[in-house]
């Protein structure tokens, strides 16, 4: 039987690097196979040759055992290969099913295909309703849509590119039980990751690359997880060093009853949340997306102000009612989750982005830019954060997500706040940087500044948080002191199965005394 | 990429215009000569290029600010209008016809009373989130009837055998030209100006900074905490004083009197000359001339050749046209997409 795909010596080269060098892997039918590696060890770059996004310089790809010529996309559909992206390719002013027609390669009637789509997303265990605007679905929700746009074609090979990163725990659960459910019905799998954890529970077989070559290929079921992660970094791991919080006696973030109404019919609203943040200690913010996280969010940076100004305190300033930049003054800092269009222009270079949080920072003087300076901090930035850029004159939109994730949390952080608001922080950064960004953090915090990070990976908010916060359905839970919970604890509270009524009453007024 | 498309746009639009000559029996060549290089064979021929050119850039340079922050201000013909008609009024009507303040005075009213024209539909779009395209549009309509009504009422020249215009301004209130010979003045030095603070302003400037990323990406402006009615106002004001300053230069240029016609529509020619300049100072300056140069050979070939006046307006439309169409081609790809009545045709796909 040949294999589903062969890869034979394929070679990549972009000038000045080689992206691809003599990379050969072969994946069977049914099998979920892996594809490990750093940002820039050349992943990205083999699923577009796979994908046919590009073309090899040299090399040979076999599908089903024929050899496949100079393809595109198209062909690729064609050949039955389908990619869910990481960043997701849908327009946000239509709805879910109206996405998925407009990528249609042909001919399509717009009710059948919803119900179509209600179908299999229930079939695969992650139901969306086909009418809703795609601006109002949380990234969780986006990427269900990428991948039933995908399934819709009943795919034999699919390409998952991070696909976890914005997914809770029992989320992955389902995921994987679709992936598992796809490979038994002959789909074969490859899921890029930097998640050994999850490679080794999912995936039959992993090829390891490091720098555009392959390191290795391992059993991962039967590897342990620090093997692995030496075939992708070539070194020692970096250690966390968390030291216990020493946390201030006023709270640098204070947040007393506030609720909100939702903007729109598919927002939430959040009900009577309270909750502080004290300097020296990080809170996470724990729960499923969509359940209040943005609308907390954007009141919390001041994106959106509240008429109530005193139920949010920056050191004890009310700061509702202000606006994102004269919260930065009271020392605020923020990583929002969208980090291209939101928390960096794309069309701007990386000097220019630093100047969007930067300009009191002696980038702007009398009014005018000072390029040097905004130059000068951008470099200080990439060298730092080791960002892989061009230099500071390099667009942002030519950054890997997570290449500018680190640019964007490095900007944040060398604006020396009292408190930093940070949101997925390490969402498709890989294992080294992530490690880095969450060590900085933890440094950042045990300098003094309240830090509160939003995540849903549950692993991250345990590894650096001291205390966690759950929130469902726009209601924040008391916090849960880190070394006194767990996972299942967390998780449920995520799920809202053990939110008791008492301990919704208590959710309001008491919170923010408890601790 | 950004640079080629006016100059694709521009080649397009020579050959569909050469079709165009051709069509109503004119030798293509010898057209296109006529068009756009004999207006410019004499001195009188470039002062005229520059003279025209002159507000067609400082407009344009101030649309481009609102522009680059996604305000778009349709209205400069408006703004042109109010701002020729305040000038007027106090080069008409000031105590004192020989004070040397009454350039001064007439520059600062056509500027006041442009970004006054300008400040409405601002305030409408900052405070009550109006459409600005349609307000400013609607207000060019108002602006222009007013000019009428000033000139065959009130400001009408009892002196004028009941000519729709005022009288002619005094000596004092007039830019004097360079040579008496021909008609370019002084005040192109202002569209020299304007076109530097405009390069200082989105090239160098933090406010300026703060406009770009709201019109490049208003959710980061949002998440850095610039106020967008902010970008609005500074839009709209920007855009009406430049046509405030060019309304009052062409009354106290060329002009020298209020007619009810006194734009060949500068104001809507500039928001094409904006766009051709990539809504950038130096583009734009080509942009100008380029523009100015269809509204000379426009001319030129209605009096030598004989051919119609709305010509000048079809190039420009053409030219707009091939621009967009330029800029879509390189941002987009098109693809065709069979119809279907009731099939499942994704299964199949």
């Amino acid at each position: 039987m040949h294999p589903r795909l062969e890869l034979r010596n394929i070679c990549k080269r972009y000038p000045g690097v080689v992206a691809n060098d003599d990379v050969s892997l072969a994946i069977q039918p049914g099998e979920i196979h892996a594809v490990l590696g750093e940002n820039g060890a050349g992943k990205s770059t083999l699923m577009k040759i796979i994908y046919g996004a590009a073309q090899a310089d040299s090399g040979e790809i076999f599908c089903d055992g024929n050899p496949v010529a100079a393809h595109n996309p198209a062909t690729s559909r064609a050949l039955g290969i389908e990619m869910v992206y990481q960043h997701f390719a849908l327009f946000e002013s239509v709805s879910v099913v109206e996405n998925i027609a407009l990528s249609a390669s042909s001919a399509f009637h717009l009710p059948s295909l919803a119900e179509k789509i209600r179908e299999l997303s229930l079939r695969y265990g992650m139901p969306i309703d086909p009418h809703r605007q795609v601006h109002d679905l949380s990234v969780g929700e986006r990427q269900r849509v990428e991948i039933v746009r995908c399934l819709l074609r009943t795919p034999k090979l699919l390409i998952l590119d991070e696909p976890t990163s914005v997914l809770t725990p029992q989320a992955v659960v389902k995921l994987f039980e679709t992936l598992r459910q796809l490979a038994a019905e002959g789909c074969s799998i490859v899921y890029i990751s930097h998640k050994l954890d999850e490679v080794q529970e999912l995936c039959d077989t992993a090829t390891v690359l490091r720098n555009g070559k392959v390191t290795g290929t391992a059993r991962p079921k039967e590897t342990t997880s620090l093997e692995l992660a030496r075939m992708m970094v070539g070194s020692k791991l970096p250690e966390m060093h968390v030291s216990p919080p020493v946390p201030s006696e006023k709270p640098v973030l204070e947040v007393t009853n506030l609720s909100v109404k939702a903007r729109d019919h598919f927002g939430v609203d959040l009900k009577d949340v309270s909750f502080d943040v004290r300097g020296g200690e990080i809170v996470g913010l724990a729960g499923v997306s969509g359940n209040g996280q943005a609308e907390l969010i954007a009141l919390l940076s001041g994106e959106r102000t509240h008429g109530r100004s005193d139920a949010i305190r920056i050191s004890g300033t009310p700061a509702a009612g202000l606006r994102a930049d004269e919260r930065r003054k009271l020392g605020l800092a923020f990583v929002p989750e969208e980090r291209l269009g939101r928390g960096a222009v794309p069309s701007h270079t990386l000097w220019e982005n630093t100047v969007l949080t930067a300009h009191r920072s002696g980038t702007v003087r009398n009014g005018l830019v000072d390029r040097r300076k905004a130059s000068a901090f951008a470099a200080g930035i990439i060298d730092r954060f080791k960002v892989k850029a061009n230099g500071p004159a390099s667009t942002a939109q030519s950054l890997s997500g997570g290449n500018l994730q680190k640019f964007i949390v490095g900007r944040e952080i060398a604006l020396q706040p009292k408190l930093l608001l940070v949101s997925q922080p390490t969402w498709g950064v890989d294992v080294g940087a992530s490690a880095f960004i969450r060590q900085t953090i933890v440094d950042l915090s045990r300098a003094g500044a309240a830090v509160l990070v939003v995540s849903e990976e549950l692993d991250e908010l345990f590894e650096i948080c001291d205390r966690l916060l759950v929130i469902c359905q726009g209601r924040v839970s008391p916090p849960l002191v880190r070394k006194t919970t767990d996972r299942e604890e967390v998780g449920l509270l995520m799920t809202g199965r053990t939110m008791s009524k008492d301990q919704m009453a208590s959710g309001s007024g008491d919170v923010a005394l408890q601790d | 990429m950004r640079v080629a498309a006016p100059v694709v746009a521009s080649l397009l639009t020579l050959i569909v215009g050469s079709i165009f000559f051709a069509s109503l029996g004119h030798d293509p060549l010898p057209t296109l000569y006529a068009f756009f290089i004999e207006p410019l064979n004499s001195l009188n021929g470039l002062s005229e290029w520059l003279l025209k050119a002159s507000p067609l850039i400082l407009i344009a340079c101030g649309l481009a600010v609102g522009f680059r922050a996604n305000v778009w201000n349709i209205g400069a013909e408006g703004q042109f209008t109010m701002g020729a008609i305040a000038a007027s009024g106090v080069g008409l009507f000031w105590p004192n016809p020989d004070s040397v303040l009454l350039l001064p005075l007439m520059f600062i009213a056509g500027m006041g009373a442009g970004m006054a024209w300008a400040a409405i539909p601002a305030f409408l779009r900052a405070r009550m989130n109006t459409n600005e395209i349609l307000v400013t549009l609607m207000m060019t309509y108002i602006a222009t009837l007013f000019l009428s009504y000033l000139v065959h009422g009130p400001w009408r020249d009892p002196a004028g055998f009941n000519y729709p215009q005022t009288a002619l301004l005094p000596t004092a209130a007039l830019f004097a030209s360079f040579d008496p010979a021909y008609r370019l003045n002084p005040s192109i030095f202002i569209t020299v100006v304007a076109v530097l603070l405009m390069w200082l302003f989105t090239d160098r400037s933090f406010l300026g900074y703060k406009m770009s990323v709201s019109g490049a990406a208003p959710l980061a402006a949002r998440y850095a905490g610039f106020r967008e009615s902010a970008a609005v106002w500074i839009g709209l004001l920007a855009g009406g004083a430049a046509a405030g300053i060019a309304g009052m230069a062409e009354a106290a240029g060329p002009l020298g009197q209020l007619s009810p016609q006194i734009s060949p529509g500068y104001g809507f020619a500039a928001i094409i000359v904006a766009f051709i300049g990539r809504l950038n100072a130096f583009g734009i300056v080509l942009g100008g001339l380029l523009m100015s140069l269809l509204f000379l050979g426009g001319e030129g070939v209605q009096m030598t050749l004989g051919l119609p006046s709305a010509l000048t307006r079809i190039f420009q439309g053409i030219l707009l046209f091939f621009l967009l169409a330029a800029d879509f081609f390189i941002f987009y790809r098109i693809r065709l997409i069979r119809p279907a009545r009731d099939t499942h045709a994704l299964e199949t796909a």
